[in-house]
Order: C-alpha cells, then structure tokens, then sequence
C-alpha cells in the first residue's frame, strides 16, 4: 500500500520543486480530476467508450497527453484540458494510474 | 456486497490486493474520526466515497441526505425533451452504502452547533462530527418573485431546476401544450446553478417542438445582458436548427409573475407564455446561510480554497453551487465533485494533523445537448495562487467546442456514466 506513494515521491523529487515532494498524496489527488470522466482511479465505467487509464503503462500515457498538448494528436476536448497540466504534474498521473490494477 | 468482495477478490488474487483494488493506494498517516456529510448531490456523494476510499475506512463517514435515490440535474434536460426517462437519471445510494460503509440517513439537518461539533436531525436527534462538509446545493429566493412566493404558484409555474418531480411535471406541460403554443423560459441573473443550462433547455425543448409540435415557439427571457455560457455555439444552433422556433431576448430580467395569466412581469414589459418556465434567482442552500457561516453578497459561503473550510467557522467545509466560486469557476455537478475530492484529501490530512495540500488543482467540463445527438462543451483547468489566495484558471487551457458534433454528444453521456459511478459505486 505505501509503495505507489514512494515510487510517486521518488519520481517527484527527481522532476519538480521541494514545496510539492512535501506533499505525499499529490500523485493520487492529481490522478483524481481524471476520475470524473475516466473513472476512480481511472476505471472507466464498461461499455461506457471513455479510455481506462488504470495499468497504461507510463510512457504510453505520458506520449498520448504530450500528443494532445502539441496537438498532434487530434481531440475534441482533452487538448484543452492537458494544457492545465504542467508536465511535471502529468508525469505523476502518468505514475499513478500505470501502478493502479 | 457480498459477490462485489468475491469479484474484487478473485480478480486481484490476494487479501492485500483486494484491498487495493477496493480502496485504491492510500498514503500518508492513516486518518481516524467522524465526519458527517450533508447532501448527497455531486459534491456530498463524492466527498462520502472518497473520505472512506482513501482513508481506507479508517474515517467514519455519516451522509445526510433528504432524498432516498440520487436524481441528477445534469442530463435531465434530455427528460424534458422526451429523449431519456427519469430512470436513466436516477442512481441508487446502496453503493455508498455497501461497497464504501458509508452511514446513510434519510432525513434533513436542521440546525449546525459548530462550537459543541454537533448537528440537529429534522426527524429528531443529534450526530456529533470531528469536522462536517455542507454539501446542499442552491435555494431558491422566491421573496424575488412576489408572485411565486407559495406553494401553489410553485406547483404551477415550474422551475425544474432540482431534478426530481418538477422534471416530470414541466415535461407533461409541455406534452399537454397545444401546437401553436409558447413556451418561455426565464434565467436569473448570473451566478446561478448550471450556467448553460438554461440555453440546453431551449434546445431540447425546440428540438421536441420541431419534430411534435412544429407551429410552436421557444422564447428565451434572459436576466443577463448576453448569452452566458458557450455563446457563439448556441446562437449558431439556434440559428441553424431552430431559426423560426427560438427567439432569444437578453436584458429580460424577471421581476413578477403574473400566476393566473401564466405571465411573465418584466421591467418595461410582460410575456404571456402557454408554458412559462422560471429559474428562479439563487443562494446558498438554506442550512448554510442559517448557520453564521460568513457570506458573500448575502448568498454564497466564502471557504479557503486550500480545504473547503469556511473562513469563519472552523471544522465546517463547505462544497459546491453553495460557495462563492473562484474567479471564472462555474456552479457545475463537475466542479462539485472536483471540490469534494479537495476536501476530502484535506480533511484527511488535517485528521491526521497535517496541512492540507498547498498545490490543489481543480477542472471542469460541461457538455450541453443541442439536439438529440449533437452536443457541445466547455472546459477550464484552475490552479490554487498564492497571491489572490483563490484557484485561478490556468491561462492557455480549457475552451469550447469548434462546433457541435455527434462524438461529444456521445461523450456526454460516457462522462454521466462516468461521474455517477465516480460518486455513488
């Protein structure tokens, strides 16, 4: 159980400031503004079409949002959202969701 | 409850990750108390699951909630249209309580003693909490409407802007309408709950009249001075699918109704509709702007972004169209469930005596039908700023539509399916 936490706070301590490494759960309440659409912890509901985001495999994730943010990759509505994000703050949710089964 | 564990359990293949699979990784000290939420709308359902989720039920969690099923407000619009029914909008609270050991009771909160940490039940009986969440949506401020200020010109002139009976009641007025006739829909001033709302409504009751009753009009009566939400998106539906059913009227503010003649009082002027439709102005639900916590323009609950606490009154968090919203943060069921899952981290934190997070982030997506396939949506991404102490939007994210299309029309109802189970399974 405190292993995801860990993996998050090794990953941030490597890639953003020393204010957020403070904060242990920022991954999980990161990944937690997906859920609304991508379900909690990113199981979508079946059958629902929204991409489950739980066990993609980190790099897959985090190349699909860089995608979206560039734009290469055409949306209709995540090119607007992923751009709120900073890419430090993707990673983690790319951490997060990668370590979710 | 039973067969949920067995499924979890086979699927994850050991106890430990049973567990995980049901709660999800938690971090941090592990949190103990007594919360008590009230409203299980999308912000007090979504703060119930997660306090429970993420605290491993290791925080008790009682849910108020007057209602015994959740209706919601966002697809409703598509009941009045005639496209769904109120069983498609309606979710059963069992999840919450079986899946998360959340206590429910049905009932309301009468009154907040945030010195003793204890509510009054309407039914009797008081319920003492470590710290309490308001989640209770918006009043309505009839004393606005002298005419509507009772129960019988309520029954009568509808506002539908609560899902439940009045959704059923304003679409049998609408079924009952004669072809030729004029349905009008008047909207308050902003902020009010669901700032596009109003202008789907039109839409979707255009779209009914087009295809049931093409001799009839939609006129919409607009307090504000323009279009308020998605603008240019639905004033170009109108004019495309509805030009000859929809009449739009801005500067329109109600001041009366006219109960008997089914008019609307306007200030230089009155409409008389067949099927007269009034959102009503709005505040803060009633047990929060009785309870002493500090307002803003006597309305809206004034919380600390960093928690949802209010300012005054230590121990009471305060989530959804209730509170003074951030600058550019619309009254939404999704921003609801964003404020929830804010609270509920900080509140864990602060049960555990830490601070809570000082980097929160919060978004928001809003997709609104402009027919029955067709919708459109708007989004935005805000981030808590040290500076004005508030959550800013994130400059360069967010936006609407490029034009209404049938995959956002399916997509609104994968994000419906998504958020219910996000709140309430």
């Amino acid at each position: 159980m405190k292993l995801l936490p860990t993996v998050a706070a090794l990953s941030l301590l490597a890639a953003t400031s020393a204010a957020q490494a403070a904060d242990p759960n920022l991954a999980r309440n990161l990944a937690a503004t997906c859920a609304n659409c991508h379900g909690t912890n990113g199981k979508a509901v079946a059958g629902s079409g929204a991409d489950a985001l739980a066990g993609m495999e980190k790099a897959k994730t985090l190349q699909k949002l860089a995608d979206f943010k560039s734009g290469a990759k055409p949306a209709s509505i995540m090119h607007q959202i992923s751009k709120g994000y900073s890419d430090e703050q993707l990673d983690l949710i790319a951490t997060y969701f990668a370590a979710q089964k | 409850m039973m067969l949920m564990k067995r499924r979890d359990f086979l699927k994850a293949g050991t106890a430990v990750g049973a567990m995980a699979s049901l709660y999800g990784c938690a971090g941090g000290s592990k949190a103990s108390g007594h919360v008590v939420v009230v409203g299980g709308g999308y912000g007090g359902a979504t703060m119930a699951k997660y306090l429970r989720m993420w605290s491993e039920g290791g925080v008790q969690v009682t849910l108020v909630e007057r209602n015994p099923t959740f209706i919601s407000c966002p697809i409703s619009n598509l009941v009045i249209g005639g496209m769904k029914t109120m069983e498609d909008i309606t979710v059963s609270y069992d999840g919450l309580k079986n899946k998360w050991g959340v206590r429910i009771i049905q009932d309301e909160v009468v009154a907040v003693d945030a010195a003793k940490r204890s509510i009054s039940l309407a039914k009797g009986g008081a319920l003492a909490y470590d710290r309490l969440v308001l989640s209770p949506g918006v009043d309505f401020m009839w004393d606005q409407i002298p005419g509507l200020n009772n129960a019988a010109a309520q029954g009568k002139i509808l506002h539908a802007w609560k899902a439940g009976p009045q959704t059923i009641a304003l679409r049998k007025q609408l079924e009952d309408m004669k072809d030729g006739g004029v349905y009008a829909i008047s909207i308050p001033k902003a902020p009010y709950r669901c700032p596009p709302g109003p202008y789907e409504r039109a839409c979707l009751v255009a779209n009914y009249f087009k295809q049931a009753k093409p001799k009839s009009k939609v006129i919409i009566l607009d307090g504000n001075e323009d279009v308020v939400s998605k603008k240019g998106l639905f004033m170009k539906a109108w004019s495309d699918l509805y030009k000859d059913i929809i009449e739009y009227r801005p500067n329109s503010e109600l001041k009366d109704v006219d109960v008997a003649n089914n008019t609307a009082v306007l200030e230089f002027d009155k409409f008389k509709a067949d099927v007269l439709n009034v959102v009503p102005p709005q505040r803060a639900g009633e047990i929060a702007t009785k309870s002493g916590l500090k307002l803003i323009n006597n309305r809206w609950v004034d919380v600390n972004w960093l928690s949802m606490e209010s300012t005054s009154t230590p121990g009471v968090h305060v989530l959804g169209d209730a509170i003074f919203p951030a600058p550019t943060m619309p009254k939404s069921g999704h921003m609801a469930n964003q404020h929830a899952k804010l609270g509920a981290a900080a509140i864990l934190n602060m049960l555990s005596g830490e601070e809570p997070s000082p980097t929160p982030l919060v978004m928001n997506t809003c997709y609104s039908y402009v027919d029955a396939k067709n919708a459109i949506h708007v989004a935005s991404v805000h981030t808590y700023d040290t500076a004005t102490k508030t959550m800013q939007p994130v400059k360069g994210a967010g936006g609407v539509s490029a034009a209404r299309n049938e995959i956002e029309g399916k997509a609104a109802l994968s994000w419906a399916r998504n958020i219910w189970a996000d709140m309430l399974t």
